[in-house]
């Protein structure tokens, strides 16, 4: 079963998330800001990670950069969903080590078929 | 005593005195002769024997007459700092060397301006060196106990005349250009001048404390005598109006005499050394008249009734006591200030005479031809032989004509005779119109009163005592009395002769200046003397002259008289100062007048001019427009003033433009990022829409509960979604004025609880103390409930997210100030706001400094909003940092317009 961690700090689209992955049979962990997923990251080495970039406390980048250190890690796709849809942006997010970059408001179908695609790349 | 050891005695204090000045010359610049303290001895040069001696027998007939000749020098001091400095400027930058160069120089350049100085000086001074020969002499015999001899190879003073002349002549010339220093020369007159004071000092002493006991006794005895009463009052105010005339008299002479205003202006190596001058000059005079008065009534006592010459008291008292020694030293200080006198005064005057005199009108045309060498010679050897010339002239002087005159009388003539020069003196520094033929006429006219009051009858009464002329006047006119001039007959001969010469010769210079313009060189130095400040540092550019003129000619002059070396040197400095291309050719307005500075000191400002002239052609300029040139200059002063003055308007304007533009920039930024963040704002509930829907369309096995939670997201997210386009539109709507305000009478307490309950649930959430007193009585204003709900909502909620996270505190209260305004304070204990933020957190583009990446709570809108509900009810609102938290504040007006 593959694991997916999902961060943004909106309960109403998590919610969307969660129920998503979980009727794709994915194991699915729930983070509300970047300092609350690093901490799942301690733990549990994911699949694929689906983070958002404006958030209080420890924001997506922050939130990728340490991730992008961490060599447990290393085999984890990471998704940036997020409203900043400027050029420069998706740039910077791709920069920073995103496996891809989606942005608000987004398709649940794109994003599930955009993960299922990193997925079996890596397989 | 035996007049061989006098002599030798004599000679080698001359020898002390050769030797001070030899030492003085080879320490050049040292602190021991370049000081303040020096240059003040040097000033009492003042002191001749006039005073040493001859105050004592003023003192002893007419009491305290002596001390206005004081007096006026002292009262003149205050205005040192501001007259000598100025004079010391304008000599220094145009190489001034005596006062007949200083006079003839400001009215216009006129060689017959320096010859009418020089000639008044030498009638002025001959007979005061004369006067100091005379007292060598005198005080010699009575030293010596031996009888004046018609032989004047006996004569003593013959002897130290010869001494002196070469002496003056030595160290006096040994520089040719004669604005050079005398180091040797002042050192020498500064040690004289200690001696003297040292001597005469001594002196009081003995007197006052060996041969009486003390002031009181000498008064005690003096006041028993008939004629002390009489002779120790002012004698009212026809004697106070003579003493007027002498203290105006002693002022003038301070400043005119040749000898003072060489030693306080050519001499002068720093203008700061006035600053010691104006304190340690009056007090050498002060310790000098100290004991004037007990020698002179002491002298009195001792020789009452015997037929001597008071003058001489200070030898005589010494003597009656058979204390040579003390003798020897009293002959000594007398000695050293006749001897300062006659070398200074010799010194000046034939500078006066080879520089304003004879070079000009004479051996110019000689000089003109020959080379640099031969020149200096010759022009030194003018000035030796004039030196010489002058003593001599001087001791035939006091041989045959003032034999038998006083010390006083002869010393009181010639400061009147030198005093005509005040008017066109202080008038060339103060007063621009003066002119040439005002200076002239003024002059020559006092000069005439003088002749006419103080001199014929003078020599009148040396002639034919009994001449009918004292009591009847030029022909028999009473009117012309010679003392009693138009019947002015309260003051003395001398205040009297001042009083009319010194008048007339003012209302002379001043109408016949006022009546006719001087031509356009007079005014020019005229704006350089009397603005000397302005000049001071490119003096050159305050000469006019229109011509043409070449470098190549002007230097060959120069050549004559200063060499090829320093020729070369001061023009090439010349063109450094003034930024001049090294080869240029053609010789300007600035050229004109270094070149004639340069020749001032060696042949004097007129000669000069006349020389420069004669490789020059000089166009003729209207006065009106030298005035049009220098008015020009001041205008340029002016414009360059304004000029300054707008630039700097400029730059204040410019970094207020670039501040605006940095402000500018920064709001760009911000709007930028408030774009930012409503976007993100607006996306974020779509994005919840969006995603539900999508799960809703697609998903047909999705239980109902979890459907129905998802429709329940939909809803609030466009509500949500509503309510920040409501406030987008809300600030849009104030910030273009749209937005109107409904006022109505209220209590603010009551719509502070009304905008506190539905934050009721929130608060108890985050389990937060709030403190308000609902209850408090507050007068009714006007405002706009529904927006000040608004405003408070805002200000609780942000209080509600940003206090204390365990123990959150709030508290509202509320003031009233007088009739103006209502204030309410919303208080929580949260960590505050950055300093840097307290006023921008309500600009609407606001976020946090980090807002970019950091997820901003709340639209940023908030305040803005607030900001503008309150403005528009004329209210203010801001937080400020408080102990322990930070408090929104807001005031809203009683009386609402």
């Amino acid at each position: 079963m593959k694991k997916i961690l999902l961060v943004d700090d909106e309960p109403n689209i998590i919610m969307s998330l969660e129920y998503t992955f979980k009727k794709q049979n994915f194991e699915v962990f729930i983070a509300r800001d970047g300092q609350e997923a690093l901490d799942i990251l301690k733990t549990e080495q994911p699949d694929v990670i689906i983070l958002d970039i404006m958030m209080p406390n420890v924001d997506g980048y922050a939130t990728i950069e340490s991730i992008k250190k961490n060599e447990k890690l290393t085999h984890c796709k990471v998704i940036f969903l997020s409203a900043k849809n400027k050029e420069s942006d998706i740039e910077k997010g791709m920069q920073l080590g995103a496996n891809a970059y989606m942005t608000k408001p987004f398709s649940i179908k794109k994003l599930v078929d955009q993960v299922n695609e990193l997925l079996a790349t890596s397989s | 005593m035996n007049s061989g050891y006098l002599l030798v005695i004599l000679l080698l204090y001359l020898g002390l005195l050769f030797f001070i000045a030899q030492w003085a010359e080879g320490k050049g610049n040292s602190k021991w002769t370049n000081n303040p303290y020096v240059y003040s001895l040097s000033l009492a040069v003042y002191c001749t024997t006039w005073t040493y001696y001859g105050s004592i027998g003023v003192a002893a007939n007419s009491g305290l007459n002596f001390i206005p000749i004081y007096l006026g020098p002292v009262i003149a001091f205050p205005a040192w700092i501001l007259i000598l400095r100025k004079i010391i400027r304008i000599s220094r930058v145009n190489k001034i060397s005596s006062i007949a160069d200083f006079i003839s120089l400001r009215y216009g350049n006129s060689r017959f301006m320096g010859a009418l100085v020089t000639l008044i000086a030498l009638i002025a001074i001959l007979p005061y060196i004369g006067l100091q020969l005379k007292a060598i002499s005198e005080t010699f015999h009575i030293v010596t106990n031996s009888e004046e001899s018609n032989n004047v190879f006996f004569d003593t003073s013959t002897y130290v005349a010869i001494v002196l002349a070469v002496f003056a002549s030595f160290y006096g010339t040994r520089y040719v250009d004669a604005s050079e220093k005398r180091k040797g020369i002042v050192t020498a007159v500064a040690m004289e001048s200690l001696l003297k004071l040292f001597f005469f000092i001594i002196l009081g002493l003995y007197v006052t404390f060996y041969v009486f006991d003390g002031f009181d006794a000498i008064y005690a005895k003096a006041s028993l005598m008939e004629s002390f009463e009489e002779r120790n009052t002012i004698h009212g105010l026809e004697g106070g109006m003579n003493w007027m005339m002498l203290i105006v008299l002693s002022f003038f002479s301070i400043f005119l005499l040749p000898r003072q205003f060489h030693m306080s202006i050519v001499e002068n190596n720093r203008e700061k050394h006035i600053r010691t001058a104006i304190w340690l000059f009056p007090l050498y005079l002060l310790l000098f008249n100290l004991f004037v008065y007990p020698i002179a009534w002491g002298g009195n006592i001792l020789f009452e009734g015997k037929n001597v010459n008071p003058d001489m008291f200070s030898l005589l008292i010494p003597q009656l006591f058979d204390n040579t020694i003390m003798t020897v030293m009293v002959f000594l200080g007398g000695f050293s200030a006749a001897i300062s006198m006659i070398v200074v005064s010799s010194i000046t005057l034939s500078t006066m005479l080879s520089n304003n005199l004879l070079i000009p009108y004479g051996v110019l045309g000689s000089l003109q031809k020959d080379n640099q060498e031969s020149n200096s010679e010759r022009i030194v050897n003018i000035r030796r032989i004039g030196i010489f010339l002058l003593i001599i002239l001087a001791f035939i002087y006091y041989r045959y004509f003032i034999m038998d005159f006083s010390l006083v009388s002869v010393g009181m003539i010639s400061f009147v005779i030198v005093a005509q020069l005040g008017p066109a003196f202080f008038g060339a520094i103060f007063w621009k119109r003066g002119s040439l033929n005002g200076a002239v006429a003024g002059i020559v006219v006092g000069m005439l009163i003088c002749f006419y009051t103080i001199m014929l009858p003078f020599l009148l009464s040396s002639i034919n005592p009994g001449s009918n002329f004292f009591k009847e006047g030029f022909f028999g006119f009473t009117i012309l009395q010679p003392f009693q001039l138009f019947g002015l007959d309260y003051l003395d001969p001398i205040p009297h002769a001042l009083f009319w010469s010194l008048l007339f010769n003012v209302l002379v210079y001043m109408a016949v200046s006022v009546s006719f313009k001087g031509n356009y060189r007079e005014r020019n130095y005229a704006e350089m003397y009397v603005d000397i400040d302005k000049y001071i540092n490119n003096h050159e550019n305050a000469f006019v002259w229109k011509g043409t003129a070449y470098v190549s000619d002007i230097q060959k002059v120069l050549k004559r008289f200063l060499g090829e070396e320093r020729t070369n040197r001061a023009l090439s400095i010349f063109k450094m100062k003034y930024n001049i291309a090294p080869d240029n050719l053609m010789a300007d307005a600035r050229l004109v007048k270094f070149a004639e500075n340069l020749l001032t000191g060696h042949i004097g400002t007129a000669s000069a001019k006349i020389l420069i002239e004669s490789v020059t052609k000089e166009d003729k300029i209207s006065l009106p427009e030298v005035l049009k040139i220098l008015e020009e200059s001041k205008e340029n002063l002016i414009i360059n003033k304004k000029l300054t003055e707008t630039s700097n308007e400029l730059k204040e304007l410019s970094s207020q433009l670039k501040k605006a533009n940095e402000n500018l920039v920064l709001k760009d930024k911000q709007k930028d990022e408030f774009l930012d963040t409503v976007t993100h704002e607006l996306r974020t509930p779509i994005t919840a829409i969006r995603a539900a829907s999508e799960i809703l369309h697609d998903d047909d096995e999705i239980p109902d509960e979890l459907k129905k939670q998802f429709l329940q997201n939909i809803i609030t997210e466009s509500d949500r979604l509503n309510r920040l386009i409501d406030k987008i539109l809300d600030l849009e709507k104030f910030e273009t004025g749209k937005q109107k305000i409904y006022p109505t009478q209220g209590s603010i307490v009551q719509t502070i609880s009304k905008s506190l309950s539905p934050l009721q649930q929130l608060i108890s959430n985050k389990k937060i103390h709030v403190e308000f007193d609902e209850n408090q009585n507050t007068t009714f204003i006007s405002f706009d409930e529904e927006r000040i709900i608004q405003v408070i909502t805002n200000l609780v909620s942000n209080a509600i997210k940003f206090a204390d996270e365990k123990d959150g505190i709030i508290i509202i209260t509320l003031s009233e100030h007088e009739d103006e305004y209502l204030k309410v304070n919303v208080f929580n204990n949260g960590k505050g706001v950055n300093p840097e933020d307290l006023e921008s957190i309500f600009d609407k583009f606001y976020q946090s400094s980090n807002q970019n990446i950091k997820k901003p709570i709340g639209s940023g809108l908030g305040l803005a909003i607030c900001k503008q509900i309150i403005e528009a009810h004329k209210g203010k609102i801001w937080a400020e940092n408080v102990q322990n938290g930070v408090t929104f504040s807001f005031t809203l007006p009683k009386k609402i317009q």
